[in-house]
């Protein structure tokens, strides 16, 4: 429930929308950013998205460390990237 | 992958576990994790078969699925199937059972029920289908409570009128403070929650060590996380000290998510009182949806039946809520409670310590055998 997985900003989609395209582990979606509001978050950032929301800026040391615990959780990372992929924000 | 073998070095764990025993000396000590989290890392990495037998880890009452009343999984279900509604869940929630079964089988039934990544997916399935209205099951304690409030800020800011949130957001602090002045439990101290603390920071956890004289250590999700925190937590201890400390300074910052902070105190207010599942009623240790979002409140929207039901007697979710009972102590573990066919809440959620310790625990002993521990 409260699992957060890293993803990588690569496109900033809408500013004043506080949307960012994010990649996790291969997969881009849209996510907000605006719990970020005061990160001055830039393309190539890694964040901790959870529920389609970056909640925390984390450098790339941190991002390679969670990630590869959260894929150890197999089945429930599974469903979250499942979950995540079928995300539509707008 | 480097920096992943930093944090599960099996000599650095030996390490920790060497000096941890050191400092635990011939004392017996309690520590409760509080995240749900922090329950699926212990069980799944072996941990509690790495600490000396002195250092016992119990588990607490943060995982949101798991601390859900009856009541309010029947009045979910109620919404679900009033003409109309589609009504919006996280998948988490679906298996969660109700004194009437759970949302899979109102589905069954008819009842147009969707799960959904996020609140935002929820708010784009009020866009695509203006002619119903859409409800969104919000859970979850402060990690997951700012995504719900910028949705609702959005919501209005895109006019939508037929969107509203059945709001069950719970607070990490007044459970804490329950269960400290539980009489069952004699605790030597806490592993703060990672994710609720980067939105709370660290200040809301003060009253541990200075009203009730026990430490804290906001936890990282690493099983090195653990360990090392449990170090620093038997540190304060010998050293005389007794305070909030963060050992996941990498992602928690002391003053937490302030834009997050802003957004609940617009969007919500806390409630005089709440039902936990196996903690019963505790005060303001919830979220409702402000006043000034009333237009997009589920409970001011629908006539709900909001009905008190008793949890099953067989269950024993409250006591491993508490830290009272290990998941195995309960008379139906693993017999009639089954992450298949869960009884109690603490069954369902990945993170509840039941299902971690049924899906984990017999791996135990291999992993801790891998990473080279004690005998």
């Amino acid at each position: 429930m409260c699992l957060g997985i890293p993803g990588q900003v690569v496109e900033i989609v809408d500013a004043e929308q506080s949307l960012a395209k994010v990649d996790v582990n291969g997969v881009r979606r849209n996510i907000s950013v605006r719990l970020l509001a005061d990160d001055n978050l830039q393309v190539g950032d890694w964040v901790l998205v959870h529920v389609g929301f970056a909640m925390a800026k984390i450098d790339e040391h941190e991002a390679a460390v969670t990630l590869d615990q959260v894929q150890k959780m197999g089945e429930n990372y599974q469903q979250e990237i499942d979950a995540f992929i079928d995300s539509e924000i707008a | 992958m480097k920096f992943v073998d930093e944090f599960r070095d099996p000599a650095a764990a030996r390490a920790l576990v060497k000096s941890i025993t050191d400092l635990a000396g011939s004392d017996e000590f309690k520590f409760m994790e509080v995240c749900g989290g922090h329950t699926h890392t212990i069980y799944r990495h072996g941990i509690e078969h790495l600490l000396p037998e002195a250092v016992e880890l119990v588990h607490g009452p943060g995982c949101p699925v798991c601390v859900i009343p009856m009541g309010r999984v029947d009045d979910a279900m109620w919404l679900a199937e009033q003409p109309g509604v589609i009504f919006t869940t996280f998948g988490d929630m679906m298996r969660v059972p109700g004194s009437k079964g759970n949302l899979i089988e109102a589905k069954a039934r008819g009842a147009d029920v969707r799960f959904v990544y996020s609140p935002l997916d929820a708010l784009k399935v009020a866009l695509d289908n203006p002619d119903r209205h859409v409800v969104f099951f919000a859970v979850g304690f402060e990690t997951t409570a700012p995504s719900t409030a910028v949705t609702l800020v959005r919501a209005r800011a895109l006019g939508v009128e037929n969107f509203s949130v059945f709001c069950n957001h719970v607070t990490i602090v007044p459970p804490i403070k329950a269960i400290l002045e539980s009489p069952d439990l004699r605790l030597s101290g806490f592993l703060g929650p990672g994710h609720v603390s980067t939105v709370v920071g660290l200040r809301p956890y003060r009253f541990v060590p200075e009203v009730y004289g026990k430490p804290m250590v906001v936890a990282g999700f690493e099983p090195l996380d653990i360990l090392a925190s449990v170090h620093m937590l038997l540190q304060q201890i010998r050293d005389g000290r007794c305070e909030v400390e963060n050992q996941y300074t990498r992602v928690v910052r002391p003053e937490g998510n302030t834009q997050a902070l802003k957004l609940m105190a617009e969007t919500f207010e806390l409630r005089p009182h709440f039902e936990w599942r196996g903690l019963g009623f505790i005060s303001q240790s919830a979220l409702k949806v402000h006043p000034d979002y009333a237009e997009f409140d589920a409970e001011r929207k629908f006539d709900m039946p909001g009905v008190r039901v008793a949890d099953p007697k067989a269950c024993q979710c409250g006591e491993v809520l508490k830290g009272v009972i290990k998941p195995w102590e309960c008379k139906v573990f693993g017999t009639a409670c089954t992450p298949e066919t869960p009884i109690g809440t603490c069954m369902v959620s990945p993170e509840g310590a039941c299902a971690a310790y049924y899906n984990f625990g017999r791996l135990h002993r291999e992993t801790a055998q891998l990473l080279g521990q004690r005998g």
